[in-house]
């Protein structure tokens, strides 16, 4: 056993840092550390400079634009790029529909998406959730009937992150409704330029509006935008929501956000905005959360050390998703607690981002948004509800 | 960055595990707790023809310079058996102190017995009306007798093996500061009063009066006797994190299986979701757990700050993981577990008693946040 990096992988972390102290752009990183909401222009920005350098899509395979990377640089590229205050790039593009793609597309499909999809030259969005089906995703009821080339689709998916940006959803529709519930279900790409789609926002309680519900009216998707067979979208969507063993726990976030809250706690105790009783509890606080922290990085790392090394099965990756999104609550939590009533009236705006002063600018006004905010983290990739009932079936075999 | 055991390592985890499974089930645990000693002297001796009690100790004293990662493994085995011989007292906490402060005569005069199980040893520092831990805050006085010597006088409590130790080391006050004494266990004025500790594991009360000693006697320099027991207790807390790990994963296993195979309302109750989730609550916490006891099992080579850093958190985090999964295992099993003939009630108060001993997680919680967190400096 051994806790260190290998000098290959410190000379890796080195070549990531200096990359990002290069290349990051000021604006973003300011965004960042205020917890500002980032804009569909900052993502694109940023995934578009990644791309240049090769590294939008790193954990795609290598013919399709990705880096053969061992799992210990995976886990430091996402850790150093959480330390720099790099925005990730668009989950729905980096590790929902491109890895499908390079698995399970066509080579007309690979030519004519996986590109523009590295570089966000189309955004897409996910279209998967319907009210009546939630965690019991497979009860989709969302109806593609298909008609010589065409498939027909009527129904509406519901929580459609950035669907108000995006050109394309990646979809799952219901082909069949005779069988299991699991069966009949389709895999379709939809132009949502499309005659036929309406888009509705739904405000949620951060104060952003990214949720929508997305109706369809007769809208009609050429064949050739199936994924691999009709009838077996199930199996491409339980590969896309699979655990991505390394870096779901987001510990390089965590340990980002720790470092904020170190800084806070520092300049608030200079400041005299904290009485000693108040220090105390803090500093405890604190400490219990950079123990969970340590905790669950190791637990990490165990399970990228089994991956490195051939490692079968680990049940430490099963608790990854579980405990790194109750830590990055807890951390949010803590921010908006410190706030205080000073932290009531919303950001305005884009302006609370010019930095300068000793705290990161901003932190006041976003801390009970981004804490409001956090709470999605349990609820959606399968809620930590669902994940339990995974781990008791899969791993306690109850 | 590397998690996996070496060749050796493997061995050895094979051997110990093998033993426990073969040579330690519960039975034999009830039967050794009955013994007079309240642990097996045949285990005792099988442990050092495996070569355990040599494991801690440096080559050039006879031993095998096992690190950290090896008394891990041997801990973690010792908590699936919930063994019950005194390891952690002898090779350890008296062992550890012989080790780090001892010179050249004392530690060859005992650590070969100690390696062949013939010399049992004890540290006595704990007090009846002392702090719950403490390095320094001791009562038992040491005063240097004229002409040389010393002569110590108090009561310690909870000496872990107390009363079959042939021999203590004993912290007392000297005018210097706290001090580490050789006792031996016959020596006049030394009176030992055997214990039985809740979690099965054989204590003594002891009363020094008058205790005369040469000088030959006084375990490294006197006033240094604090520092020795700070790294005494690291190493003490870093395997009984490893030990915790054993039982909880042994008393998870456990409670997995009752779960498949207890029926009540006509299915097993591992069918209710609710019990589901708190199982797997206990696994997380265990995974956690048993990442913080790695932790300390590799941070006792690094350098004083970081290693004291790293053991108070690993002893925090693995103290609030035991005291879960020891209620949860309990609280899962019905009134069976609160028997004393099913073993996981026994592994629950184990589990408690290593939370309580060394500082438990509220301790350390609180030095850490003291000295500016895990993460100071970092
Ligand atoms: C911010 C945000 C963005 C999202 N973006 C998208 C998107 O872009 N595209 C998309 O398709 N979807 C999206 N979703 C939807 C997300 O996938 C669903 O919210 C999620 O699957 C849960 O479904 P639900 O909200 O209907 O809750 P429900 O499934 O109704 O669950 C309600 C509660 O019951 C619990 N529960 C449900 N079933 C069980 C069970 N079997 N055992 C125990 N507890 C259970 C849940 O854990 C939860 O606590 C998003 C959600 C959020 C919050």
């Amino acid at each position: 056993m051994d806790l260190n990096f290998t000098e290959d992988d410190l000379r890796f972390r080195d070549e990531v840092r200096g990359f990002l102290q290069d290349t990051l752009p000021d604006h973003l990183r300011q965004k960042m550390i205020a917890r500002a909401h980032l804009g569909k222009a900052d993502i694109v920005e940023w995934q578009r400079i990644l791309n240049a350098r090769g590294w939008a899509v790193p954990h795609w395979p290598v013919d399709y634009g990705g880096q053969s990377w061992t799992p210990t640089q995976r886990y430091i590229f996402q850790e150093e790029m959480a330390l720099a205050h790099a925005p990730e790039g668009s989950p729905f593009n980096v590790n929902m529909i491109g890895p499908i793609l390079c698995r399970f597309g066509t080579e007309d499909q690979k030519a004519r998406f996986l590109a523009a999809t590295a570089n966000i030259d189309i955004w897409w969005c996910q279209g998967f959730s319907e009210p009546g089906a939630g965690s019991d995703l497979a009860g989709l009821k969302c109806s593609a009937v298909r008609e010589g080339d065409v498939y027909v689709i009527n129904g509406q998916k519901i929580w459609t992150t950035q669907a108000q940006h995006a050109d394309w959803m990646f979809a799952l529709v219901r082909t069949d409704a005779t069988g299991r519930k699991q069966q009949g279900i389709t895999f379709l790409l939809l132009d949502m330029t499309t005659p036929g789609i309406t888009i509705r926002p739904i405000p949620s309680i951060d104060g952003v509006s990214d949720l929508n519900e997305v109706f369809f009216d007769d809208v009609r998707v050429p064949v050739e935008n199936c994924i691999g067979e009709e009838g077996k979208g199930w199996d491409y969507a339980k590969h896309l929501l699979g655990n991505e063993r390394s870096g779901i726990a987001r510990i390089g976030l965590s340990k980002e956000r720790l470092k904020q809250l170190r800084h806070l706690e520092r300049t608030m105790a200079a400041d005299g905005r904290l009485d000693s009783g108040e220090q105390a509890r803090l500093a405890r606080r604190l400490a219990e959360v950079e123990v969970e922290l340590r905790a669950l990085e190791l637990t990490q790392l165990r399970v990228v050390s089994a991956d490195a090394h051939g490692g079968g099965a680990n049940s430490a990756a099963s608790i990854l998703k579980v405990r790194g999104t109750e830590l990055q609550q807890r951390m949010t939590e803590l921010v908006a607690e410190l706030a205080g009533p000073a932290g009531l009236a919303l950001p305005v705006h884009d302006d609370a981002i010019e930095g300068g002063h000793e705290e990161p600018a901003g932190w006041l006004a976003n801390a009970a948004p981004y804490y409001f905010t956090m709470r999605k983290v349990s609820i959606f990739g399968g809620s930590n509800e669902i994940q339990k009932n995974i781990i008791a079936k899969t791993i306690l075999r109850l | 960055m590397d998690f996996n055991l070496n060749d050796e390592q493997r061995l050895l985890s094979d051997t110990i595990n093998r033993f426990v499974t073969d040579r330690y089930d519960f039975e034999h645990r009830l039967a050794a707790m009955a013994q007079p000693d309240g642990f097996s002297r045949s285990t005792w001796e099988e442990l050092a023809e495996l070569g355990l009690l040599a494991l801690p100790f440096a080559e050039e004293d006879g031993g095998f310079g096992g690190g950290g990662l090896e008394t891990m493994i041997v801990m973690e085995a010792c908590g699936k058996g919930l063994l019950l011989e005194p390891f952690l007292a002898t090779a350890i906490l008296a062992g550890g102190a012989l080790r780090l402060a001892g010179s050249d005569p004392q530690k060859s005069q005992r650590i070969e017995e100690i390696i062949s199980g013939a010399h049992i040893m004890a540290l006595a520092h704990h007090e009846p009306d002392g702090p719950r831990h403490t390095l320094t805050r001791l009562t038992t006085q040491a005063l240097p007798v004229e002409g040389g010597g010393w002569r110590i006088d108090g009561r310690k409590t909870a000496v872990i093996a107390g009363a079959a130790a042939d021999e203590l080391v004993v912290s007392a006050l000297a005018p210097q500061g706290p001090s580490l004494f050789l006792v031996d266990a016959a020596n006049p004025g030394v009176t030992v009063v055997r214990r039985h500790g809740y979690d099965g594991v054989a204590l003594a009360d002891i009363a020094f009066d008058d205790v005369r000693l040469d000088e030959a006697h006084c375990l490294g320099v006197a006033g240094e006797g604090a520092q020795t027991l700070r790294t005494v207790f690291e190493h003490a807390n870093a395997a009984v994190c490893a030990e915790a790990v054993g039982i909880m994963s042994d008393i998870l296993d456990t409670t997995i299986e009752f779960l498949r195979t207890r029926t009540q309302f006509g299915v097993p109750i591992g069918s209710f979701q609710a019990l589901q989730h708190r199982a797997v609550d206990m696994l997380m916490e265990l995974e956690m757990a048993r990442s913080m006891a790695m932790l300390a099992a590799m941070s006792l080579e690094l350098d004083a700050e970081p290693r004291a850093r790293n053991i108070a958190a690993a002893k925090a985090r693995v103290g609030s993981a035991a005291r879960m999964l020891g209620q949860q295992a309990v609280q899962l099993h019905g009134a069976i577990g609160l028997t004393m003939e099913y073993k996981v009630g026994h592994g629950f108060k184990r589990l408690t008693a290593i939370d309580a001993l060394f500082g438990d997680a509220d301790h350390h919680l609180d030095a850490l946040a003291q000295a500016g967190g895990l993460l100071a400096n970092a």
